[in-house]
């Protein structure tokens, strides 16, 4: 009996639980100091905001159409970046020609591009997307470079004594070694992703958890605030427990480990 | 003696320099080096730690390019690595593909050549029996000891049947114990193969356990090979006989009577090698 208590509380303390009891304290304690709900709702009053955001169906559908927006822009942003990054990575001239800018444009951060962006790809969809492809694609593109030109000067050499051509050196040897650091560039990316979507939507949208946090500004409904950041920081949790999760059922022999990975961030 | 003498000449070098950097100013690492190993000879680069040996086998494997002279195997010089050469690392962490398991990484080198499945199976069976690795198959390479990743490696390397089996400092990272079993095994698979092996190492019990001949380089710069020694002892050999004792006596001599004018002791092998005992 108590090896199982003792073996909850260690579950729960593994998890977290305590910690995020401890933040409601806190918050709780702050919101009663402030007693006023426009400035700063308490847990329970922020509770009560997400409800009614929920049964009207509005925050799901934010939350949905945000989660598509990333989706769509980071997918696309590894996509391009990953063989851009294994191109930069293996052909020296094409790296000299191509890090200046990478190291460029990577210090621009894409809500900058906002308005040029709505211009080139439209008010709707298309803008929001492209920013988060933009984000991603560097990220992306510079962990994998890194990862290529990391790999073991004797992996390739032994390739070679083994009969290996370029080509199949490039495929078997190159892209595999390269692996743990295209998941950790995507997982960087994916934060930045968030970054540059809630921007994009405070700024043009009409739907999204952005727009959310930006137009409840406009009732003084901070608890739709508090809400709205909330479950950004839970998608993002979400987000990246679901990278760790597939990558290391699916790319286990590679190498991929979890977190403390991070090493290239924008 | 003269038996030998008919045997083909594998490797050469006949002048073979090396330096690093373009500099007029740069030290030769080696210089002048002349070599010649024989058809499945285990021939053995003994010298000190940065005499260039490893960078001599680099040479030879086409992964360093000579700065002056050229190495020959079978009168062809080397431009690039090739299969007809295999290389066994010291660092089996660095040369091993992780992401494959202990079967895959051996039958690396015979799927680049686009082998059937059931062929490279077949080959790859033969030389995990070979080198003891059969039950761990399907390991991945940081599931393995350190003796057994290097066993990975002379398998892998074994599997593409190279006519020339390339070794730098194999065993040197290995303890004690392991090291003197991989010795062993080594030589029945050298028996067994009759491959020809030249066998980078500092440790000059290894060198005279293992070699046919043994080349001994001088300190660098400008190392080259001083001298080669002749091992006419039979298999497996015995540290302890007195053979044994008298050439160790007679390299290691030659190591530390090689003075130099600056006064630093050469011949610094590790100080454990100088008892001798212990070892099968």
């Amino acid at each position: 009996m108590t090896t199982a208590i003792r073996a909850l509380f260690k579950w729960i303390l593994e998890r977290g639980i305590l910690s995020w009891l401890a933040v409601l304290v806190i918050w709780e304690l702050v919101a009663l100091g402030y007693h006023n709900a426009d400035l700063f709702p308490s847990p329970v009053q922020t509770f009560d905001g997400a409800i009614r955001l929920w049964s009207n169906g509005a925050l799901l559908k934010d939350i949905g159409i945000s989660s598509l927006r990333i989706l769509a822009g980071w997918l696309l942003g590894t996509l391009v970046g990953i063989p851009l990054g294994l191109i930069i990575g293996t052909s020296q001239v094409l790296r000299h020609m191509i890090e200046p800018f990478i190291n460029f444009f990577r210090f621009i951060p894409a809500i900058a591009f906002v308005t040029v962006f709505m211009m080139w790809f439209g008010i709707g969809e298309g803008f929001k997307v492209a920013l988060i492809t933009y984000t991603t694609l560097f990220i992306v593109a510079l962990n994998t470079m890194m990862g290529v030109v990391r790999v073991d000067e004797e992996k390739i050499r032994a390739s070679m004594c083994l009969g290996a051509t370029r080509f199949q050196i490039f495929l078997y040897v190159i892209v595999p070694a390269t692996v743990p650091f295209m998941v950790n560039g995507m997982r960087l990316a994916m934060g930045n992703s968030f970054a540059a979507i809630v921007g994009a939507e405070m700024l043009a949208a009409q739907q999204g958890v952005g727009y959310l946090i930006w137009t409840s500004r406009l009732y003084f409904q901070t608890d739709w605030i508090f809400v709205g950041l909330f479950v950004l920081g839970l998608m993002g949790f979400v987000a990246d427990r679901l990278i760790t999760v597939l990558s290391r059922v699916f790319l286990k022999r590679y190498g991929v480990m979890d977190g403390a990975t991070a090493e290239m961030r924008l | 003696m003269s038996e030998r003498k008919l045997q083909q000449i594998t490797i050469r070098a006949n002048g073979v320099s090396k330096k690093y950097g373009d500099s007029v100013e740069a030290d030769f690492v080696l210089e002048d080096v002349k070599l010649e190993i024989r058809q499945g000879e285990f021939f053995i680069l003994l010298g000190p730690s940065g005499c260039g040996k490893s960078t001599l086998l680099n040479m030879m494997a086409g992964f360093v390019e000579p700065t002056r002279g050229d190495i020959f195997v079978h009168d062809q010089p080397v431009r690039r690595p090739g299969p007809d050469r295999g290389m066994v690392f010291q660092h089996p962490d660095a040369s091993l593909f992780p992401w494959l398991n202990v079967r895959q990484n051996v039958e690396f080198g015979l799927k680049m050549k686009h082998m059937k499945r059931e062929e490279r199976r077949l080959i790859s069976n033969r030389f995990l029996d070979m080198v003891g690795l059969s039950e761990h198959e399907t390991k991945f390479p940081h599931e393995l000891s350190g003796g057994m990743k290097q066993r990975l490696q002379l398998a892998r390397v074994l599997a593409n049947d190279p006519e020339i089996l390339l070794m730098d400092e194999p065993f040197g990272a290995l303890d004690a114990q392991t090291r003197s079993v991989m010795q062993a095994e080594l030589v029945r698979i050298w028996l067994h193969t009759n491959k020809t092996v030249a066998f980078v190492t500092h440790d000059l019990n290894e060198a005279i356990l293992l070699g046919q001949k043994i080349g001994v380089m001088s300190r660098s710069p400008s190392a080259h090979i001083e001298a080669v020694y002749h091992v006419d002892l039979p298999y497996p050999r015995d540290a302890t006989s007195t053979e044994f004792v008298e050439l160790y006596k007679d390299i290691a001599s030659h190591f530390n009577v090689t003075g130099r004018s600056d006064g630093v002791q050469v011949g610094a092998f590790p100080p454990s090698l100088t008892k001798l005992g212990g070892l099968p």
